[in-house]
């Protein structure tokens, strides 16, 4: 970490899948220092594939992710945790376990045999906490939360882990639309406190009014990648989605917005 | 030192100590249920240590300890009962501890060691030593090792597709536990008739053999075994979470995996090649030590510490509260029957 490149983290030709069925082949991509980085395609495009690749989820069968200017398996696992976290789609908790308890798994990366609750452990789950607005919920059980609280413990315990670098797997599915909203200005706040961000988003209009940085993905290879006030265009989303649209701006912020055409219905009022 | 309180609600009382390196976090109740089940054992095991054809008083027993005895007193206590009565309590935090390892790594109250089939690898690998080797205690046990590995093994291949889904675990180790029963019935009646005889006393788990050259090897295996779990018990805790996001954590999912598996089959092992199958404390110990402490998941220590409890009272009432000692397997089936009973009556109650 002596250095400081313009990315931290890559992919450099990587060829992914699972099983024998390849996903990807020969991927390069990087992630822009600082940025908030969202990964868009349509189902089935390899976006969650990489970003599991990414976070060493799964090993590429050739090529390697590089971290730090290094191959992120030359690393130790506990030395990749302190400087990348993964908001998993699937994640499990215990039953009977409280929020504050479940906040605390994050520090994992940072705790030894006989150091499992040192005072930075308790000021990062506090600033943790905070950060996501769940102190109040601190020792309520995590199986009595609403979907959109539960999702909040979870990315709580990711901040717990205090790492530059954030990777979010579809963080915003299952949640309503006002929690949706909630979940990415965190984001986009944590982006402004110097976190980089790579999230796996479905929604095109999120990606382009939160997201720096846009990746467009289609049948496990990069279509394109960018500002989304420079790519996000009508052909892209055809190109990608096959989806016939009109791109105009987003009336409350001017990034680019997509108004699918489909079969144009009025229904009178 | 230690803070009652700390800046943040766990939802219960928790302490915290911070010492130099050291700096450490429990729950309050977990560690009170620990004590009180620790303290519990001490006492049911004193009594045990009273009760036999020369009954003791406790001041009587405890001078032993002292070293204010000798003769037939010391004896009695020292090289007759006390093997039995620390093999109970040990075994049993033994079998408690294996099956919450289980549990917590399925994620199934069902997975014990004793239902798929651990226990009746134990138990077959052990019943070919003796029949066809003779005996001793250290063939015994490494026959039981063995049996218990490959049966783990068996199992984990058979149900390995794209990782192990407890669900899956569970009904292939209820197949292979009964295929493996069957097999140790066949060799019990190939075998000679003294040799039966012992086999199936032995099979329904007993501790009547248990004096201290039975007891040393397991004992010092188990020690061990708990020594290796200070370690693998945070991957255990990391590994609820779900492999992604344990792995995220940074924790290495294979290895954690089989050292974890290495430690349960080991604690069943050495206890079956000891005392036979001892059946249901596995089972049942770190569901009630959940319930008890109200923990998150399964916890080991509680589960050690119940299923020490159980065991030993278990034995206290095999020996002595019929006219004839009966098995402790015996005992711990009724007991862990009534156990998964009301079980399923609390859940039942629970959801309708």
């Amino acid at each position: 970490m002596t250095t400081a490149p313009e990315f931290r983290l890559g992919a450099d030709a990587v060829t992914v899948g699972y099983d024998r069925r390849i996903i990807s082949r020969d991927l390069s991509v990087q992630i822009p220092d600082g940025s908030f980085t969202v990964i868009v395609g349509p189902n089935a495009c390899g976006k969650s594939t990489l970003l599991r690749s990414l976070s060493r989820l799964i090993t590429p069968t050739a090529g390697q992710v590089v971290l730090d200017g290094r191959s992120i398996a030359s690393f130790k696992s506990k030395e990749v945790a302190q400087v990348l976290g993964l908001l998993p789609q699937t994640a499990l908790a215990p039953d009977g376990i409280t929020v504050a308890d479940l906040v605390a798994r994050g520090r994992h990366p940072h705790q030894g045999l006989m150091r499992r609750w040192s005072v930075a452990d308790e000021d990062a789950v506090l600033a943790a906490m905070a950060a996501t607005g769940i102190t109040d919920l601190s020792g309520r059980l995590v199986d009595e939360l609403s979907g959109g609280q539960r999702q909040r413990v979870w990315v709580a315990m990711v901040l717990a882990q205090q790492t530059p670098l954030l990777l979010l797997d579809e963080p915003t599915t299952f949640l309503d639309i006002a929690h949706q909203i909630d979940l990415m200005e965190l984001f986009t706040d944590l982006n402004e406190q110097g976190s980089t961000l790579v999230a796996v988003l479905h929604d095109l209009n999120q990606a382009a009014r939160y997201g720096t940085h846009l990746i467009a993905m289609k049948d496990g290879r990069i279509v394109a990648e960018g500002a989304p006030a420079e790519i996000v265009t009508a052909e892209l989303v055809e190109e990608v989605f096959g989806l016939s649209c009109l791109v105009v701006p987003d009336p409350v912020t001017g990034t680019p917005s997509v108004a699918p055409i489909g079969r144009v219905r009025v229904r009178a009022s | 030192m230690s803070a009652p309180a700390g800046r943040i609600d766990f939802g219960a009382r928790v302490i915290v100590v911070r010492r130099g390196p050291v700096a450490l976090r429990f729950r309050m109740r977990t560690a009170l249920v620990c004590l009180a089940l620790g303290a519990a054992t001490l006492a049911v095991s004193l009594v045990a240590l009273c009760l036999g054809d020369l009954p003791l008083s406790v001041p009587e027993v405890i001078s032993v300890f002292l070293g204010r005895q000798s003769g037939i007193v010391e004896t009695v206590v020292l090289d007759w009962r006390l093997p039995r009565v620390l093999g109970a309590a040990v075994f049993g935090a033994a079998l408690g501890v294996s099956g919450a390892i289980f549990q917590s790594m399925t994620r199934n109250p069902l997975a014990s060691p004793d239902i798929i089939g651990l226990t009746a690898g134990s138990y077959a690998g052990a019943l070919i030593v003796i029949i066809v080797l003779g005996g001793g205690t250290l063939p015994i046990t490494i026959g039981a090792l063995l049996g218990g590995l490959v049966a783990a093994a068996l199992v984990y291949l058979l149900a390995y597709r794209q990782g192990v889904q407890g669900f899956r675990l569970i009904i292939v180790g209820i197949g292979i536990s009964a295929m493996l029963g069957a097999l140790s019935t066949y060799l019990v009646l190939r075998a000679r008739l003294e040799v039966a005889m012992t086999a199936a006393i032995w099979g329904a788990g007993s501790l009547n053999p248990v004096g201290w050259p039975q007891l040393l090897p397991p004992l010092v295996v188990i020690v061990l075994v708990f020594v290796a779990l200070t370690v693998l018990v945070t991957p255990l805790r990391q590994l609820e979470l779900g492999d992604d996001a344990a792995s995220s954590l940074g924790t290495r999912l294979e290895p954690a995996r089989l050292g974890l598996v290495v430690c349960a089959v080991a604690l069943t092992a050495v206890v079956t090649a000891a005392a036979g199958p001892i059946a249901f404390v596995a089972l049942a110990a770190p569901q009630i030590a959940r319930r008890l402490t109200r923990s998150a998941g399964v916890a080991l220590a509680p589960s050690g510490f119940l299923g020490a409890f159980v065991l030993a009272g278990s034995d206290i009432v095999a020996q002595h509260a019929l006219a004839m000692p009966l098995p402790v397997g015996v005992v711990t089936v009724v007991i862990g029957g009534g156990y998964l009973i009301w079980l399923l009556i609390h859940e039942a109650r629970r959801r309708l």
